[in-house]
């Protein structure tokens, strides 16, 4: 009955509604050099809660964020689900031990997320024959990296 | 997977499907999708669908510009209306002044081409749209606007604002659309130099465009205005699209670096033209292959048309170096010349494909 219990717990409306707080982020127009640097907030949420609350979100969550995604950039349906759905994968899995660890670890952790993430992303991007080479699409696993000490900050509960 | 289906959207904590098992599931989903949508045009309903759920939300984001827009009008001084309606007095008469001749000149171009009358105008009809301030991917050049199916909008559809070209419609939802603009990498433009009609393409570079097919020798100078060509089956044949900024000559490279600044203010566009081309007119667009063109686009053609309208994108930019017909010297004819009563060729060019 503790997997019920902790399940119980797990924040679902919180969970949602700062999903969509970081896709209204995510939309929000900025001018273009910081629009380039602009983290995916909602990847990050999502990466928060697959490893803070791993029942209640978790691929689900990965996944409808992802296909919002895709239906919010006009990209090919899909391959945000996927790319988000992947991460959220390995966070769920390895959610105990990067919770475990101090918050620069896991940003280094994120960053790989993000890296494979973006990846995924663009190996679509060019299979489907929209390529966008442009090194700065690779720009935000950096900036997602560094401003993921401040996430827990922002969305855990207190 | 009706249990699956139940558990994962449902309110048990499911554990006995495996993380593994679900994952796969839902890369199988996403898989699937892409290659549906990638493929014949089967999801485009269900894209037209998704465009219309997130319309509310895209809204919603947009709401603080809004308001933000309503309180600036509100608020916005006496005086500096009166400036602003001077300014727009002063200009409507420049325009009043440059087209009174209008009338006058169609009909001697019409007499020219051995015309019993003037023709009709280009233009058959037009709408204006807001954008929407929606980001969609800083990397590519996209706006939302609030017009579409409902208002007749059409995949391939001309995009202008009071300077220039914008761009053109690609996904189109029931009430706003995706414009691809003409500063997108993906997006190609068949345009010719205003001063000598020297033919080539103009490629979106993100904030500018590129003319990649210009050979060193070419006549093109700082300055030049560059016009739509009329080839290529969306936009008409006259309209600006960009002011070249920067010619780059290298002894040791066979083409020319030419960059061009738009002419529209695509950054600062508020509100954009959507325009209908009569079919008719020479200067009209030539229209793809055995693909009627009007608005009031049913929902259902929309997939064939997806695939007819040529989708002028990454015309083999990369390895394709100067193509034939563009550097051919009879492309090269003076403005003059390219007035003449050939109207744009009806078919296909080959650089479009």
């Amino acid at each position: 009955m503790s997997a019920l219990a902790e399940y119980e717990r797990e924040p679902r409306g919180r969970m949602i509604f700062t999903a969509l707080v970081g896709l209204t982020l995510q939309a929000l127009t900025l001018p273009y050099w910081l629009a380039v640097i602009r983290p995916q907030f909602l990847v990050l949420v999502v990466l928060f809660w697959s490893v803070n609350a791993p029942r209640a979100g978790g691929l689900t969550l990965g996944l409808v964020a992802g296909l919002a995604l895709d239906v919010f950039q006009g990209s090919v349906l899909g391959q945000h689900g996927l790319a988000l759905a992947l991460i959220t994968y390995v966070a769920v899995r390895e959610h105990q031990r990067i919770r475990s660890k101090p918050l620069l670890q896991q940003s280094l952790l994120v960053a790989v997320a993000l890296a494979l993430y973006e990846f995924v992303a663009f190996a679509i991007d060019g299979w489907t024959g929209h390529p966008i080479t442009n090194p700065l699409r690779w720009v935000h696993v950096l900036t997602g990296a560094i401003i993921w000490p401040l996430v827990p900050l922002v969305l855990a509960r207190r | 997977m009706a249990a699956f289906g139940a558990r994962a959207a449902g309110s048990l904590p499911g554990r006995n499907a495996s993380p593994g098992f679900r994952f796969t599931l839902c890369a199988l989903i996403c898989v699937g999708l892409m290659i549906v949508d990638q493929r014949g045009g089967w999801l485009d309903q269900v894209r037209y669908v998704l465009q219309a759920v997130a319309y509310p939300l895209q809204l919603v984001v947009n709401s603080p510009t809004t308001a933000w827009r309503i309180l600036q009008d509100n608020f916005e001084s006496r005086e500096a209306l009166q400036r602003a309606n001077a300014i727009l007095r002063n200009e409507n008469r420049r325009l009043a002044l440059r087209s009174f001749r209008q009338d006058a000149l169609e009909l001697e171009n019409a007499q020219l081409r051995g015309l019993q009358r003037a023709l009709p105008s280009l233009i058959d009809r037009w709408i204006a749209a807001e954008v929407i301030s929606i980001e969609l991917n800083s990397l590519r050049q996209r706006v939302l606007i609030n017009r579409g199916t409902q208002n007749g909008v059409f995949r391939g559809q001309a995009v202008l604002d009071e300077r220039g070209l914008v761009g053109q419609t690609t996904r189109v939802g029931p009430w706003s659309a995706e414009i691809i603009l003409v500063t997108d990498p993906e997006h190609a433009v068949p345009v010719q130099i205003e001063r000598n009609g020297l033919r080539t393409i103009a490629v979106g570079a993100g904030d500018a465009l590129a003319l990649p097919y210009l050979p060193a020798n070419a006549d093109v100078k700082q300055g030049d205005v560059l016009i739509t060509s009329g080839l290529g089956g969306v936009f008409p044949q006259g309209y600006p699209v960009a002011k070249v900024v920067k010619v780059q000559r290298d002894a040791i490279q066979p083409l020319a670096q030419v960059l061009a600044q738009p002419l529209a203010q695509l950054e600062r566009d508020r509100e954009i033209m959507l325009v209908w081309f009569k079919d008719t007119h020479p200067a009209a667009p030539a229209p793809a292959v055995g693909e009627p063109k009007g608005g009031a686009q049913s929902l259902q053609s929309q997939p064939a048309q997806s695939k007819e309208v040529p989708e002028i994108t990454r015309l083999g930019v990369p390895k394709a170096g100067p193509e034939p017909p563009i550097i051919n010297p009879a492309a090269t004819r003076p403005a003059a010349g390219s007035d003449d009563n050939t109207p744009p060729p009806k078919n296909r060019t080959p650089e479009i494909e």
